[in-house]
């Protein structure tokens, strides 16, 4: 049952992730995206009992974030005319940048072979709200600290792009 | 376990049921509202008080012509309807309908799923529900369409964070996210509403923004945008639409009554000896809460004037996010306090 | 400048208050006066089962009146269409014959007598510039139709049916 599952969870979300790339219309990419999205939050929730994670993997980035992307480009309204043709050397520039970062991921994933049975193991409900915090709060609190930092940063950004005019204001 | 399923599946029947049931109703009611408050009557022609006027406009929607316009993204433009509809009825999942129900010897819950995270997958649905009509509105090739949905998507992204923060203070004092126990905490008389106000406040007026209804019914604005994102629509597609708003109002009163209003609880149900006649009461006392807020919801419409744009923004941005933070800030206090103090 | 009534106010740009700005009160108050109307007595009428009370100078779809023995009024004089501002009567004048005094009042009748209800603005000058009494403004209310060819009405649908009232507010609509 949970193979089965597990089966139609992860080709699903391989095929949509294949076809955020392959697909022609921008908009599409973007639907693609959010139901890879969804697909992964379900491989959290079921496999990994992770259920906070996969819910707010849910809110942020299928609920927020890729709605911003949607906006942007149902905005840009892309189409085959407005696109510019690409030049040869960016091509081959993105091909050989892809494969060398698909040569880094197999080579870190090729290392973490066992992980796998760990995290089958349901380490000690590691995805329940509770364990999180505490874990948060106390092991990786510099760490989470400086990354609410980050975010003050990139909100304080937001607020000077905002501004209508930055010599007045 | 056979058993279990077999009840949880008579449980998501009736819960869908009651749900399409009363979004069906909160359309003649959201009229005979209306009409009340402006010195009508309202529709009173199908059936007795009207009350067939609901399966009347159903049947016209079905038997209205379909169309889609040439011009239409065809996919997108059948699936926004679908997600609007699928995600509204999604959230009633988690929500608590009673308590238990104990019947040959077998305890049967009346929520279908106690997950432990109930609030933020509530919050998680709702955010689906976006795509419904952003994609509505730009699949169907309309510059009236596509400004009502960027409306309807911005705000909902904007209220949607002082909706959270407002959840959190309750969170805080429950110490769980789970839907079933922040109901079954506010026992007796017990209620939410007497500790978080101003959490109701700011909740109750970001319930209105998701909704899309009057003070933040922009999306639709009649005046500027012709119909808004469902401008192109026609037939049942609309029909969904607007349905999904109605069961929307039902699910938004349904969870603002149990965060709030303590859900099935209700005063002196201590002193009842049967439990199953206590939780039989529940459901009814629960269900009268929800039937006022979705009145509530019809009374501010008929009473309110639509907000500008710019004072939407405004008041989600500039005053109801603070006021959430500080909210939970003052929550946070006072529990340490009690805490120290008092313990 | 005199004020026409007591309910006018000067508009002031002054500052809102707190309490004002936080729109509480008013919203409340708002919602006070709303939920008042869900008590009050409904104005609505309903219409096929109850009708609103017309106007003692109601005018309506006309007729041609009949006298007390039956007999058309109309002499054709043409006063009525040449009183009409909308210019929407028309009619032929003929002779009466022998034998038909009962029919007609006069020696002269209308032969055809046309009226364009899409013209008519109902305004009833026709009523008053007839010497005959012929012509009557009812309380009738003027059916709709499909068709415009219809709302030209003639003879068969103006004169009083015989047998009817004579009394032209009276009048009660004929039916079958």
């Amino acid at each position: 049952m949970n193979n089965l599952l597990f089966l139609l969870l992860s080709s699903v979300s391989i095929i949509s992730a294949l076809l955020v790339i392959f697909s022609k219309n921008p908009v599409y990419s973007v639907l693609f995206l959010v139901l890879t999205f969804f697909t992964l939050a379900g491989h959290f929730a079921i496999f990994l009992g992770a259920e906070f994670l996969a819910i707010v993997n849910i809110i942020v980035y299928a609920g927020a974030i890729m709605v911003l992307f949607l906006f942007v480009i149902m905005l840009l309204n892309l189409n085959k005319e407005s696109e510019p043709t690409t030049p040869m050397l960016s091509k081959i520039s993105a091909i050989v940048a892809g494969g060398l970062f698909l040569l880094v991921l197999f080579a870190a994933l090729t290392n973490q072979i066992n992980a796998p049975e760990a995290l089958n193991s349901k380490a000690g409900d590691i995805g329940m709200v509770k364990k999180l915090g505490q874990v948060l709060f106390t092991e990786y609190l510099l760490p989470f600290e400086i990354s609410s930092v980050l975010f003050l940063s990139a909100m304080v950004g937001a607020v000077m792009l905002g501004k209508k005019d930055l010599k007045q204001g | 376990m056979e058993i279990l399923l077999f009840d949880k599946i008579f449980l998501i029947v009736i819960v869908f049921a009651v749900s399409l049931v009363i979004a069906l109703y909160s359309t003649l009611a959201e009229r005979k509202v209306s009409a009340f408050l402006q010195d009508r009557i309202g529709p009173n022609r199908a059936g007795t008080f009207g009350l067939l006027q609901p399966v009347a406009d159903g049947v016209k929607f079905f038997f209205k012509e379909d169309i889609i316009p040439s011009h239409a993204d065809k996919a997108l433009y059948i699936l926004g309807p679908s997600i609007s509809m699928i995600t509204a009825l999604m959230t009633s999942a988690v929500i608590p309908w009673g308590t238990y129900i104990t019947f040959s010897g077998r305890q049967v819950a009346m929520q279908i799923a106690d997950i432990n995270i109930g609030i933020l997958y509530v919050f998680a649905v709702v955010s689906i529900g976006v795509y419904g009509i952003m994609i509505g509105g730009w699949g169907s090739n309309n510059k009236f369409s596509l400004l009502g949905a960027l409306r309807a998507s911005s705000q909902m992204i904007s209220y949607e964070i002082a909706m959270g923060l407002s959840i959190i203070s309750i969170v805080m004092m429950t110490g769980s996210m789970s839907l079933g126990e922040i109901v079954s905490q506010q026992h007796g008389m017990d209620w939410n509403i007497f500790y978080q106000p101003v959490g109701f406040l700011i909740f109750c007026t970001c319930a209105f923004a998701e909704c899309n209804r009057t003070p933040f019914d922009l999306p639709e604005c009649e005046a500027e945008l012709v119909g808004g994102y469902h401008t192109e629509y026609s037939s049942m597609k609309l029909g969904l639409y607007l349905f999904s708003e109605y069961i929307n109002i039902f699910i938004s009163s349904a969870i603002m009554s149990a965060m709030f209003f303590g859900g099935y609880n209700f005063p002196f149900m201590d002193q009842i000896a049967s439990p199953n006649l206590v939780s039989i009461i529940g459901v009814f006392v629960f269900f009268a809460k929800i039937i006022f807020f979705i009145f509530f919801f019809m009374w501010v419409r008929w009473t309110i004037p639509r907000f500008r744009y710019d004072q939407l923004m405004k008041l989600g941005w500039k005053y109801l996010i603070p006021l959430a933070l500080a909210n939970i800030v003052i929550t946070g206090t006072v529990m340490l306090i009690k805490y120290q103090f008092f313990n | 400048m005199q004020l026409l009534t007591n309910r006018s106010k000067v508009v002031v740009n002054k500052e809102m208050t707190l309490m004002e700005k936080l729109y509480i009160p008013a919203i409340f108050g708002g919602m006070m006066i709303t939920i008042k109307h869900l008590f009050r007595k409904k104005v609505t009428i309903q219409y096929p089962e109850q009708k609103r009370e017309f106007s003692k100078v109601y005018r309506g779809k006309h007729i041609l009146k009949r006298d007390e023995q039956g007999r058309e009024n109309c002499t054709a004089c043409g006063l009525c269409a040449v009183s009409c501002p909308a210019e929407a009567i028309t009619m032929v004048a003929a002779e009466r014959k022998k034998g038909e005094e009962h029919l007609y009042r006069e020696e002269k009748y209308a032969a055809n007598y046309e009226i364009n209800m899409l013209r008519c603005i109902f305004c009833g000058l026709c009523e008053e510039a007839c010497p005959k009494d012929a012509i009557y403004l009812t309380e009738e209310l003027m059916p709709a139709n499909y068709d415009r060819s219809n709302f030209i009405y003639g003879k068969d649908k103006l004169v009083q049916p015989l047998g009817t009232s004579a009394h032209p507010k009276t009048y009660k609509p004929y039916t079958k």
